[in-house]
Protein backbone atom coordinates (compact mmCIF):
# COMPACT_ATOMS: atom_id res chain seq x y z
CA UNK A 1 0.00 0.00 0.00
CA UNK A 2 2.75 1.98 1.09
CA UNK A 3 4.95 1.85 -1.63
CA UNK A 4 2.91 3.23 -4.82
CA UNK A 5 1.18 6.30 -2.96
CA UNK A 6 4.78 7.05 -1.77
CA UNK A 7 5.79 10.63 -1.32
CA UNK A 8 8.18 11.00 -4.81
CA UNK A 9 9.68 14.23 -3.80
CA UNK A 10 11.44 12.47 -0.33
CA UNK A 11 12.19 9.52 -2.65
CA UNK A 12 14.33 11.70 -5.18
CA UNK A 13 16.13 13.61 -2.62
CA UNK A 14 17.31 10.76 -0.30
CA UNK A 15 18.30 9.44 -4.21
CA UNK A 16 21.56 7.90 -5.54
CA UNK A 17 23.44 11.70 -5.69
CA UNK A 18 22.76 12.06 -2.10
CA UNK A 19 24.29 8.71 -1.49
CA UNK A 20 27.26 9.38 -3.63
CA UNK A 21 27.84 12.68 -1.32
CA UNK A 22 27.32 10.98 2.02
CA UNK A 23 29.44 8.44 1.19
CA UNK A 24 32.37 10.81 -0.55
CA UNK A 25 31.65 13.01 2.26
CA UNK A 26 32.12 10.47 5.13
CA UNK A 27 35.28 9.12 3.04
CA UNK A 28 36.82 12.21 3.02
CA UNK A 29 36.32 13.07 6.89
CA UNK A 30 38.19 9.62 7.18
CA UNK A 31 40.67 10.76 5.52
CA UNK A 32 41.41 13.79 6.61
CA UNK A 33 43.80 12.93 9.48
CA UNK A 34 46.28 11.59 7.38
CA UNK A 35 46.81 14.48 4.92
CA UNK A 36 45.51 17.51 7.09
CA UNK A 37 47.87 18.31 10.69
CA UNK A 38 46.49 19.01 14.22
CA UNK A 39 44.68 22.07 12.69
CA UNK A 40 42.83 20.90 10.06
CA UNK A 41 41.58 18.30 12.33
CA UNK A 42 40.77 21.14 15.13
CA UNK A 43 38.74 23.40 12.85
CA UNK A 44 37.04 20.37 10.84
CA UNK A 45 35.67 19.75 15.10
CA UNK A 46 34.86 22.86 15.49
CA UNK A 47 32.98 23.04 12.27
CA UNK A 48 31.19 19.55 13.32
CA UNK A 49 30.22 21.36 16.45
CA UNK A 50 28.59 24.28 14.88
CA UNK A 51 27.36 21.83 12.52
CA UNK A 52 25.00 20.19 15.66
CA UNK A 53 24.48 23.18 16.84
CA UNK A 54 22.91 24.61 14.04
CA UNK A 55 21.47 21.32 12.75
CA UNK A 56 19.18 21.69 16.15
CA UNK A 57 18.46 25.23 16.00
CA UNK A 58 17.04 24.63 12.12
CA UNK A 59 14.72 22.18 13.88
CA UNK A 60 13.26 24.77 15.89
CA UNK A 61 13.68 27.48 12.99
CA UNK A 62 13.48 26.19 9.53
CA UNK A 63 11.26 23.56 10.15
CA UNK A 64 8.64 24.23 13.16
CA UNK A 65 9.19 28.74 12.44
CA UNK A 66 10.30 29.61 15.86
CA UNK A 67 13.26 31.85 15.96
CA UNK A 68 15.48 31.12 19.59
CA UNK A 69 17.68 33.90 20.13
CA UNK A 70 18.90 31.83 23.33
CA UNK A 71 20.40 28.82 22.60
CA UNK A 72 23.69 29.19 23.44
CA UNK A 73 22.26 29.06 26.77
CA UNK A 74 22.14 25.55 26.10
CA UNK A 75 25.09 25.18 24.33
CA UNK A 76 27.04 26.15 27.63
CA UNK A 77 24.80 24.05 29.91
CA UNK A 78 26.04 20.68 28.01
CA UNK A 79 29.38 22.34 27.71
CA UNK A 80 29.51 23.12 31.61
CA UNK A 81 27.82 20.14 32.76
CA UNK A 82 30.24 17.68 30.24
CA UNK A 83 33.39 20.14 31.77
CA UNK A 84 32.13 19.32 35.46
CA UNK A 85 31.46 15.87 35.09
CA UNK A 86 35.11 15.45 33.65
CA UNK A 87 36.14 16.75 36.41
CA UNK A 88 33.96 14.78 38.60
CA UNK A 89 34.87 11.05 37.24
CA UNK A 90 37.10 11.43 33.82
CA UNK A 91 35.18 9.21 31.34
CA UNK A 92 34.15 11.00 28.03
CA UNK A 93 30.93 8.99 27.37
CA UNK A 94 29.96 9.92 31.10
CA UNK A 95 30.90 13.36 30.57
CA UNK A 96 29.22 14.25 26.84
CA UNK A 97 25.82 11.98 27.62
CA UNK A 98 25.87 13.92 30.64
CA UNK A 99 26.08 17.23 29.50
CA UNK A 100 23.49 16.74 26.77
CA UNK A 101 20.69 15.16 29.42
CA UNK A 102 21.27 18.44 31.00
CA UNK A 103 20.84 20.67 28.36
CA UNK A 104 17.87 18.89 27.43
CA UNK A 105 16.72 19.34 30.77
CA UNK A 106 17.41 22.65 30.84
CA UNK A 107 15.67 23.20 27.43
CA UNK A 108 12.24 21.21 28.58
CA UNK A 109 12.08 23.41 32.30
CA UNK A 110 12.40 26.54 30.32
CA UNK A 111 10.62 25.48 26.95
CA UNK A 112 7.56 25.18 28.86
CA UNK A 113 7.52 28.88 29.54
CA UNK A 114 9.05 29.56 26.45
CA UNK A 115 6.59 28.42 23.90
CA UNK A 116 3.86 29.72 25.54
CA UNK A 117 4.48 32.68 22.95
CA UNK A 118 5.28 33.03 19.14
CA UNK A 119 7.22 35.22 16.80
CA UNK A 120 9.41 37.99 18.16
CA UNK A 121 7.63 37.24 21.72
CA UNK A 122 9.46 33.80 22.04
CA UNK A 123 12.49 35.23 20.28
CA UNK A 124 12.99 37.90 22.65
CA UNK A 125 12.12 35.31 25.77
CA UNK A 126 14.71 33.10 24.24
CA UNK A 127 16.96 35.61 24.81
CA UNK A 128 16.12 36.71 28.25
CA UNK A 129 16.64 33.42 29.32
CA UNK A 130 19.96 32.51 26.89
CA UNK A 131 21.51 35.55 29.17
CA UNK A 132 20.25 34.66 32.34
CA UNK A 133 22.27 31.71 31.81
CA UNK A 134 25.26 33.69 30.65
CA UNK A 135 24.83 35.75 34.35
CA UNK A 136 24.86 31.76 35.83
CA UNK A 137 27.77 31.27 34.24
CA UNK A 138 29.38 34.44 35.36
CA UNK A 139 28.63 35.15 38.46
CA UNK A 140 28.02 31.40 40.08
CA UNK A 141 31.80 31.53 40.80
CA UNK A 142 31.75 28.92 43.08
CA UNK A 143 30.36 26.38 40.14
CA UNK A 144 31.36 27.77 37.24
CA UNK A 145 34.74 29.71 38.00
CA UNK A 146 33.45 32.80 37.10
CA UNK A 147 35.27 34.53 34.94
CA UNK A 148 38.27 32.30 34.66
CA UNK A 149 35.61 29.66 33.81
CA UNK A 150 36.43 25.60 34.27
CA UNK A 151 39.90 24.55 33.54
CA UNK A 152 42.45 21.67 33.14
CA UNK A 153 39.34 19.49 32.07
CA UNK A 154 41.07 16.16 31.14
CA UNK A 155 40.41 14.75 27.24
CA UNK A 156 38.86 11.83 29.16
CA UNK A 157 39.36 8.34 28.04
CA UNK A 158 36.60 6.65 26.33
CA UNK A 159 35.54 3.93 28.61
CA UNK A 160 32.69 1.85 28.50
CA UNK A 161 33.36 -0.39 31.61
CA UNK A 162 34.71 -3.93 31.18
CA UNK A 163 33.70 -3.33 26.94
CA UNK A 164 36.31 -0.68 26.12
CA UNK A 165 38.56 1.93 27.34
CA UNK A 166 40.11 4.23 24.64
CA UNK A 167 42.99 6.83 25.12
CA UNK A 168 41.98 9.87 23.75
CA UNK A 169 44.73 12.23 24.33
CA UNK A 170 45.83 12.99 21.43
CA UNK A 171 43.96 14.98 19.14
CA UNK A 172 43.56 12.23 15.82
CA UNK A 173 41.45 10.24 18.46
CA UNK A 174 39.28 12.95 19.39
CA UNK A 175 38.32 14.00 16.03
CA UNK A 176 37.51 10.34 15.18
CA UNK A 177 35.65 10.64 18.27
CA UNK A 178 33.77 13.44 17.54
CA UNK A 179 32.78 12.80 13.77
CA UNK A 180 31.51 9.36 14.76
CA UNK A 181 29.36 11.22 17.39
CA UNK A 182 28.12 13.73 14.58
CA UNK A 183 27.75 11.78 11.97
CA UNK A 184 25.59 9.67 14.13
CA UNK A 185 23.41 12.47 15.58
CA UNK A 186 23.17 13.85 12.01
CA UNK A 187 21.68 10.82 11.16
CA UNK A 188 19.23 10.71 13.63
CA UNK A 189 18.07 14.67 13.13
CA UNK A 190 17.65 13.35 9.50
CA UNK A 191 15.66 10.30 9.98
CA UNK A 192 13.68 13.07 12.76
CA UNK A 193 12.66 15.34 9.97
CA UNK A 194 11.48 12.66 7.09
CA UNK A 195 9.13 10.91 10.09
CA UNK A 196 5.59 12.21 11.28
CA UNK A 197 7.33 14.40 14.01
CA UNK A 198 9.18 16.26 11.16
CA UNK A 199 6.09 16.96 9.32
CA UNK A 200 4.35 17.90 12.26
CA UNK A 201 6.82 20.62 12.91
CA UNK A 202 6.81 21.81 8.86
CA UNK A 203 2.74 21.65 9.69
CA UNK A 204 2.90 24.12 12.65
CA UNK A 205 5.85 26.27 10.93
CA UNK A 206 3.15 26.55 8.40
CA UNK A 207 0.09 27.24 9.92
CA UNK A 208 -0.57 26.83 13.60
CA UNK A 209 -4.23 27.53 13.60
CA UNK A 210 -4.80 24.67 10.74
CA UNK A 211 -2.71 22.22 12.75
CA UNK A 212 -4.49 22.97 15.64
CA UNK A 213 -7.71 21.96 13.83
CA UNK A 214 -6.44 18.70 12.78
CA UNK A 215 -6.21 17.56 16.42
CA UNK A 216 -3.09 18.44 17.34
CA UNK A 217 -1.62 19.83 20.20
CA UNK A 218 0.40 22.52 18.78
CA UNK A 219 1.85 24.16 22.55
CA UNK A 220 3.06 20.07 23.22
CA UNK A 221 4.88 20.29 19.67
CA UNK A 222 6.76 23.50 20.14
CA UNK A 223 8.24 21.84 23.06
CA UNK A 224 9.18 19.05 21.53
CA UNK A 225 10.72 21.17 19.03
CA UNK A 226 12.69 23.28 21.47
CA UNK A 227 13.49 20.36 23.60
CA UNK A 228 15.27 18.74 20.66
CA UNK A 229 16.77 22.02 19.73
CA UNK A 230 18.14 22.04 23.13
CA UNK A 231 19.07 18.66 23.18
CA UNK A 232 21.50 19.01 20.03
CA UNK A 233 22.58 22.54 21.43
CA UNK A 234 23.88 20.86 24.58
CA UNK A 235 25.73 18.09 22.69
CA UNK A 236 27.32 20.33 20.59
CA UNK A 237 28.12 22.00 23.83
CA UNK A 238 29.25 18.83 25.33
CA UNK A 239 32.07 17.88 22.72
CA UNK A 240 33.72 21.26 23.49
CA UNK A 241 35.60 21.26 27.19
CA UNK A 242 37.48 18.00 25.90
CA UNK A 243 38.91 19.81 22.94
CA UNK A 244 39.78 23.02 24.55
CA UNK A 245 40.78 21.60 28.00
CA UNK A 246 38.42 24.50 29.38
CA UNK A 247 35.13 26.36 29.19
CA UNK A 248 34.65 30.52 29.84
CA UNK A 249 31.33 32.04 29.99
CA UNK A 250 31.28 33.48 26.53
CA UNK A 251 30.06 29.96 25.41
CA UNK A 252 26.85 31.51 26.89
CA UNK A 253 27.14 34.86 25.54
CA UNK A 254 23.76 36.03 23.37
CA UNK A 255 26.54 36.16 20.26
CA UNK A 256 27.34 32.59 20.55
CA UNK A 257 23.69 32.04 19.74
CA UNK A 258 24.41 34.11 16.26
CA UNK A 259 26.31 31.19 15.14
CA UNK A 260 23.82 29.04 14.75
CA UNK A 261 22.04 31.49 12.89
CA UNK A 262 24.50 32.72 10.90
CA UNK A 263 25.35 29.09 9.71
CA UNK A 264 21.95 28.32 8.79
CA UNK A 265 20.80 31.64 6.87
CA UNK A 266 24.10 31.26 4.95
CA UNK A 267 24.00 26.96 4.29
CA UNK A 268 20.00 27.25 3.63
CA UNK A 269 17.05 27.31 6.19
CA UNK A 270 14.90 25.22 3.67
CA UNK A 271 17.22 21.88 3.57
CA UNK A 272 18.09 19.77 5.92
CA UNK A 273 22.00 19.86 5.10
CA UNK A 274 22.08 23.52 4.75
CA UNK A 275 23.30 24.20 8.63
CA UNK A 276 26.20 21.56 8.26
CA UNK A 277 27.20 23.43 5.28
CA UNK A 278 26.29 26.91 6.96
CA UNK A 279 28.70 25.11 9.59
CA UNK A 280 31.62 24.57 7.09
CA UNK A 281 31.13 27.52 5.21
CA UNK A 282 31.59 29.92 8.67
CA UNK A 283 34.64 28.77 9.48
CA UNK A 284 36.20 28.41 5.98
CA UNK A 285 35.21 32.39 5.84
CA UNK A 286 36.53 33.13 9.31
CA UNK A 287 39.74 31.17 8.52
CA UNK A 288 40.21 33.21 5.16
CA UNK A 289 38.90 36.65 7.22
CA UNK A 290 41.16 36.66 10.20
CA UNK A 291 44.30 36.49 8.23
CA UNK A 292 43.86 40.26 6.91
CA UNK A 293 41.67 41.93 9.54
CA UNK A 294 40.61 40.99 13.55
CA UNK A 295 36.98 42.32 12.38
CA UNK A 296 36.19 38.98 10.65
CA UNK A 297 32.21 39.62 12.02
CA UNK A 298 31.80 42.51 9.80
CA UNK A 299 32.85 40.51 6.83
CA UNK A 300 30.76 37.88 7.38
CA UNK A 301 27.71 39.93 8.39
CA UNK A 302 27.97 41.24 4.66
CA UNK A 303 28.84 38.33 3.06
CA UNK A 304 25.57 36.45 5.07
CA UNK A 305 23.09 40.00 4.34
CA UNK A 306 24.16 39.45 0.47
CA UNK A 307 23.16 35.88 0.76
CA UNK A 308 20.12 36.76 2.80
CA UNK A 309 18.45 39.03 -0.12
CA UNK A 310 20.26 37.63 -3.00
CA UNK A 311 19.03 33.93 -2.33
CA UNK A 312 16.91 33.16 0.56
CA UNK A 313 17.55 30.02 0.77
CA UNK A 314 21.13 30.28 1.51
CA UNK A 315 24.05 28.25 -0.75
CA UNK A 316 22.02 25.20 -1.07
CA UNK A 317 19.40 26.86 -2.99
CA UNK A 318 21.21 27.43 -5.53
CA UNK A 319 22.11 24.10 -6.09
CA UNK A 320 18.31 22.89 -5.08
CA UNK A 321 17.04 24.97 -7.49
CA UNK A 322 18.35 24.09 -10.76
CA UNK A 323 17.70 20.94 -9.71
CA UNK A 324 13.94 21.51 -8.84
CA UNK A 325 13.19 23.28 -12.21
CA UNK A 326 15.04 19.96 -14.13
CA UNK A 327 12.32 17.34 -12.04
CA UNK A 328 9.70 19.88 -13.08
CA UNK A 329 10.27 19.29 -16.46
CA UNK A 330 10.58 15.81 -16.31
CA UNK A 331 7.28 15.84 -14.71
CA UNK A 332 5.56 18.19 -17.65
CA UNK A 333 7.02 16.04 -20.48
CA UNK B 1 -36.84 12.05 19.84
CA UNK B 2 -34.09 12.89 17.82
CA UNK B 3 -30.35 12.88 19.29
CA UNK B 4 -28.65 16.53 19.57
CA UNK B 5 -25.37 16.03 17.71
CA UNK B 6 -24.13 19.75 19.27
CA UNK B 7 -25.85 22.41 21.84
CA UNK B 8 -25.20 25.88 22.58
CA UNK B 9 -27.03 27.63 25.84
CA UNK B 10 -27.11 31.09 25.97
CA UNK B 11 -23.69 31.77 24.30
CA UNK B 12 -21.86 35.22 24.30
CA UNK B 13 -18.75 36.70 22.94
CA UNK B 14 -18.24 40.41 23.81
CA UNK B 15 -15.62 42.28 21.40
CA UNK B 16 -15.08 45.88 24.20
CA UNK B 17 -18.79 47.03 23.81
CA UNK B 18 -19.56 44.84 21.03
CA UNK B 19 -21.87 41.60 21.28
CA UNK B 20 -20.58 40.24 18.46
CA UNK B 21 -22.39 36.81 19.70
CA UNK B 22 -25.37 37.90 22.21
CA UNK B 23 -27.58 35.03 23.94
CA UNK B 24 -27.59 32.01 20.79
CA UNK B 25 -29.02 29.40 21.85
CA UNK B 26 -28.65 26.78 19.54
CA UNK B 27 -28.65 22.63 18.47
CA UNK B 28 -27.88 21.02 15.63
CA UNK B 29 -29.15 17.33 14.85
CA UNK B 30 -26.97 15.06 12.95
CA UNK B 31 -27.72 14.75 9.28
CA UNK B 32 -29.20 18.16 8.55
CA UNK B 33 -27.20 20.24 6.47
CA UNK B 34 -27.78 23.58 7.77
CA UNK B 35 -26.78 27.37 6.53
CA UNK B 36 -26.01 30.20 8.62
CA UNK B 37 -26.91 33.42 6.64
CA UNK B 38 -26.34 36.92 7.83
CA UNK B 39 -25.13 39.86 6.74
CA UNK B 40 -21.46 41.32 7.43
CA UNK B 41 -20.92 41.44 11.20
CA UNK B 42 -23.81 40.09 12.44
CA UNK B 43 -21.74 37.30 14.55
CA UNK B 44 -21.89 34.12 12.14
CA UNK B 45 -17.86 33.33 11.98
CA UNK B 46 -17.88 34.56 16.42
CA UNK B 47 -20.36 31.91 16.50
CA UNK B 48 -18.67 28.87 14.43
CA UNK B 49 -15.33 30.61 16.47
CA UNK B 50 -16.91 29.60 19.96
CA UNK B 51 -18.49 26.89 19.03
CA UNK B 52 -14.99 25.05 17.47
CA UNK B 53 -12.41 26.53 20.28
CA UNK B 54 -10.64 29.35 18.63
CA UNK B 55 -12.83 31.23 21.00
CA UNK B 56 -13.91 30.84 24.22
CA UNK B 57 -17.33 32.14 25.68
CA UNK B 58 -17.64 35.04 28.03
CA UNK B 59 -20.73 33.09 29.23
CA UNK B 60 -22.84 29.95 28.04
CA UNK B 61 -21.88 26.23 27.01
CA UNK B 62 -21.27 24.53 24.01
CA UNK B 63 -22.30 20.66 24.04
CA UNK B 64 -21.27 17.95 21.91
CA UNK B 65 -23.05 14.98 22.20
CA UNK B 66 -24.35 16.03 26.19
CA UNK B 67 -20.27 16.47 26.96
CA UNK B 68 -19.79 20.26 27.85
CA UNK B 69 -16.98 21.01 25.87
CA UNK B 70 -17.21 25.12 26.65
CA UNK B 71 -13.95 25.16 27.70
CA UNK B 72 -11.88 22.52 25.44
CA UNK B 73 -9.27 23.87 23.33
CA UNK B 74 -9.45 23.48 19.84
CA UNK B 75 -7.56 20.59 18.86
CA UNK B 76 -9.63 18.57 21.79
CA UNK B 77 -12.65 19.26 20.02
CA UNK B 78 -11.38 18.60 16.68
CA UNK B 79 -10.30 14.92 18.25
CA UNK B 80 -13.98 14.42 19.71
CA UNK B 81 -14.96 15.05 15.89
CA UNK B 82 -15.50 18.54 15.33
CA UNK B 83 -13.82 20.20 12.00
CA UNK B 84 -13.88 23.29 10.68
CA UNK B 85 -12.33 25.60 8.00
CA UNK B 86 -11.55 29.17 7.80
CA UNK B 87 -13.14 32.20 5.76
CA UNK B 88 -9.30 33.10 5.18
CA UNK B 89 -7.55 30.22 3.77
CA UNK B 90 -5.98 28.31 6.39
CA UNK B 91 -3.70 25.91 4.93
CA UNK B 92 0.14 24.16 4.51
CA UNK B 93 1.44 26.31 1.78
CA UNK B 94 4.48 25.07 1.36
CA UNK B 95 3.88 21.51 1.90
CA UNK B 96 2.41 19.20 -0.71
CA UNK B 97 -1.22 18.51 -1.21
CA UNK B 98 -0.70 15.19 0.05
CA UNK B 99 1.54 16.54 3.16
CA UNK B 100 -1.69 18.70 3.55
CA UNK B 101 -3.98 16.03 3.87
CA UNK B 102 -1.92 13.37 5.71
CA UNK B 103 -1.50 16.12 8.41
CA UNK B 104 -5.17 15.21 9.68
CA UNK B 105 -5.12 11.52 8.64
CA UNK B 106 -1.97 11.15 11.01
CA UNK B 107 -3.79 12.69 13.82
CA UNK B 108 -6.66 11.12 13.50
CA UNK B 109 -4.55 7.70 14.20
CA UNK B 110 -2.60 9.62 16.75
CA UNK B 111 0.61 8.92 15.10
CA UNK B 112 2.15 13.14 15.01
CA UNK B 113 4.82 12.16 17.87
CA UNK B 114 6.38 9.32 16.24
CA UNK B 115 9.70 10.94 15.42
CA UNK B 116 11.66 7.25 14.65
CA UNK B 117 9.57 6.00 12.05
CA UNK B 118 9.53 6.85 8.03
CA UNK B 119 6.68 9.05 7.10
CA UNK B 120 6.50 6.54 4.02
CA UNK B 121 5.68 3.74 6.80
CA UNK B 122 2.65 5.17 7.79
CA UNK B 123 0.77 3.22 4.72
CA UNK B 124 -2.82 3.50 6.86
CA UNK B 125 -2.44 7.76 7.05
CA UNK B 126 -1.30 7.42 3.43
CA UNK B 127 -4.32 5.38 2.12
CA UNK B 128 -6.48 7.93 3.95
CA UNK B 129 -5.18 10.52 2.13
CA UNK B 130 -5.27 8.43 -1.17
CA UNK B 131 -8.95 8.46 0.01
CA UNK B 132 -9.79 12.14 0.51
CA UNK B 133 -7.25 13.29 -2.73
CA UNK B 134 -9.83 11.52 -4.38
CA UNK B 135 -12.59 12.42 -3.17
CA UNK B 136 -11.64 16.08 -3.87
CA UNK B 137 -9.87 15.68 -7.21
CA UNK B 138 -6.51 16.33 -6.23
CA UNK B 139 -4.86 13.17 -6.63
CA UNK B 140 -3.46 14.16 -9.70
CA UNK B 141 -1.06 17.14 -8.18
CA UNK B 142 -0.59 15.11 -5.04
CA UNK B 143 3.05 16.11 -5.06
CA UNK B 144 2.67 19.35 -5.94
CA UNK B 145 3.47 22.11 -3.48
CA UNK B 146 0.06 23.75 -2.47
CA UNK B 147 1.58 27.75 -3.18
CA UNK B 148 1.61 26.43 -6.73
CA UNK B 149 -2.04 25.76 -6.81
CA UNK B 150 -5.16 28.01 -8.05
CA UNK B 151 -7.53 29.46 -5.81
CA UNK B 152 -10.34 27.21 -6.00
CA UNK B 153 -7.75 24.29 -5.73
CA UNK B 154 -6.78 25.15 -2.82
CA UNK B 155 -10.12 25.71 -1.27
CA UNK B 156 -11.49 21.97 -2.21
CA UNK B 157 -7.96 21.26 -0.21
CA UNK B 158 -8.95 22.94 2.98
CA UNK B 159 -12.17 21.36 2.31
CA UNK B 160 -10.10 18.04 2.67
CA UNK B 161 -7.72 18.64 5.08
CA UNK B 162 -11.11 19.61 7.35
CA UNK B 163 -12.96 16.06 6.42
CA UNK B 164 -9.68 13.90 6.64
CA UNK B 165 -10.28 14.13 10.38
CA UNK B 166 -13.22 11.89 9.54
CA UNK B 167 -15.34 14.79 11.56
CA UNK B 168 -18.98 14.05 12.47
CA UNK B 169 -19.71 18.10 12.28
CA UNK B 170 -17.97 20.28 10.08
CA UNK B 171 -18.02 23.75 9.88
CA UNK B 172 -17.16 25.74 6.37
CA UNK B 173 -17.04 29.23 6.85
CA UNK B 174 -17.49 30.46 3.14
CA UNK B 175 -16.04 27.54 1.44
CA UNK B 176 -16.68 29.08 -2.01
CA UNK B 177 -15.52 32.36 -1.30
CA UNK B 178 -13.62 33.77 -4.11
CA UNK B 179 -14.65 31.13 -6.83
CA UNK B 180 -15.30 31.04 -10.43
CA UNK B 181 -19.30 29.91 -11.01
CA UNK B 182 -17.55 26.66 -12.29
CA UNK B 183 -15.39 26.17 -9.39
CA UNK B 184 -18.11 27.48 -7.22
CA UNK B 185 -20.19 24.47 -8.41
CA UNK B 186 -17.90 21.99 -8.12
CA UNK B 187 -16.98 22.74 -4.66
CA UNK B 188 -21.05 22.84 -3.55
CA UNK B 189 -21.59 19.36 -5.46
CA UNK B 190 -18.60 18.10 -3.57
CA UNK B 191 -20.21 19.29 -0.21
CA UNK B 192 -23.29 17.40 -1.25
CA UNK B 193 -21.83 14.49 -1.64
CA UNK B 194 -19.32 14.13 1.60
CA UNK B 195 -22.51 14.88 3.33
CA UNK B 196 -24.65 12.64 2.23
CA UNK B 197 -21.77 9.39 2.14
CA UNK B 198 -19.61 10.27 5.32
CA UNK B 199 -22.33 10.97 7.42
CA UNK B 200 -20.64 13.98 8.46
CA UNK B 201 -23.35 16.82 9.54
CA UNK B 202 -22.01 20.05 7.50
CA UNK B 203 -23.04 23.64 8.85
CA UNK B 204 -21.79 25.99 6.04
CA UNK B 205 -21.67 29.93 6.91
CA UNK B 206 -22.50 31.27 3.11
CA UNK B 207 -23.12 34.63 1.59
CA UNK B 208 -24.52 32.89 -2.32
CA UNK B 209 -27.96 32.79 -1.95
CA UNK B 210 -28.62 30.79 -4.18
CA UNK B 211 -26.57 28.07 -2.87
CA UNK B 212 -27.79 28.28 0.33
CA UNK B 213 -31.42 27.65 -0.81
CA UNK B 214 -30.63 24.66 -2.81
CA UNK B 215 -27.58 23.13 -1.20
CA UNK B 216 -29.16 23.51 3.12
CA UNK B 217 -32.09 21.24 4.49
CA UNK B 218 -31.90 24.27 7.42
CA UNK B 219 -31.30 28.21 7.59
CA UNK B 220 -30.35 29.79 10.77
CA UNK B 221 -30.73 33.70 9.96
CA UNK B 222 -28.14 36.19 12.48
CA UNK B 223 -28.82 39.64 12.79
CA UNK B 224 -26.06 41.77 15.37
CA UNK B 225 -25.28 38.37 17.26
CA UNK B 226 -28.55 37.29 17.81
CA UNK B 227 -30.63 34.26 15.89
CA UNK B 228 -33.25 35.72 13.95
CA UNK B 229 -35.27 33.28 12.20
CA UNK B 230 -34.09 29.75 11.96
CA UNK B 231 -36.03 26.67 10.17
CA UNK B 232 -36.38 25.17 6.80
CA UNK B 233 -35.55 26.93 3.17
CA UNK B 234 -39.37 27.37 2.66
CA UNK B 235 -40.35 28.95 6.46
CA UNK B 236 -37.26 31.51 5.82
CA UNK B 237 -38.20 32.82 2.14
CA UNK B 238 -41.23 33.55 3.55
CA UNK B 239 -40.01 35.03 6.78
CA UNK B 240 -41.48 38.64 6.57
CA UNK B 241 -38.46 39.80 9.25
CA UNK B 242 -35.63 38.06 7.30
CA UNK B 243 -36.85 39.77 4.04
CA UNK B 244 -37.04 42.90 5.29
CA UNK B 245 -33.41 42.72 6.85
CA UNK B 246 -31.57 40.63 5.08
CA UNK B 247 -32.72 38.70 1.77
CA UNK B 248 -34.77 41.61 -0.09
CA UNK B 249 -37.46 40.79 -1.72
CA UNK B 250 -35.99 39.52 -4.66
CA UNK B 251 -35.64 35.53 -3.64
Amino acid sequence: MAADVMHAGAQARGGAGGRVAVGALVLALMLLPLVGGRYAQYVAIQVAILALFALGFNILFGYSGLLSFGQAGFYAVGAYGCAKLLLLKPSLLFGVIGGTALAGVAALALGVLCIRHTRIYFSMLTLAFGMMIFSLALKWRDFTGGDDGLVGIPRAPLEIPWVLSIDMASMGRYYYFVMAVALLAIAVAYRLVRSPLGLTFQGIRDSETRMAFTGVPVRRYRLIAFVVAGLYAGLAGALLPALENTVTPPVAHWSTSADPVLATLMGGVQSFAGPIVGAFLFFMIKDIIVRFTEYWLICLGVIVVVLVMGFRGGVLSLVEGRWRTRRRVEVES
Amino acid sequence: MIPVLLEAQALRKTFGHLAAVDNVSLSLEPGVLTAIIGPNGAGKTTLINLLTGLLLPDTGTVRFKAEDISRLPAHARVRRGIARSFQIMTIFPSLTVQENILLPALARRGRNHRAFARLEGEGEAFGDAQEILGEIGLWEQRDVQVRALSHGDQRRLELGIAVATRPELCFLDEPSSGMNPIERQAVLGLIRKLSAERRTTFVIIEHDMDVVFSLSERIVVMNRGQVLADGTPAAIRENRAVRETYLGTEV
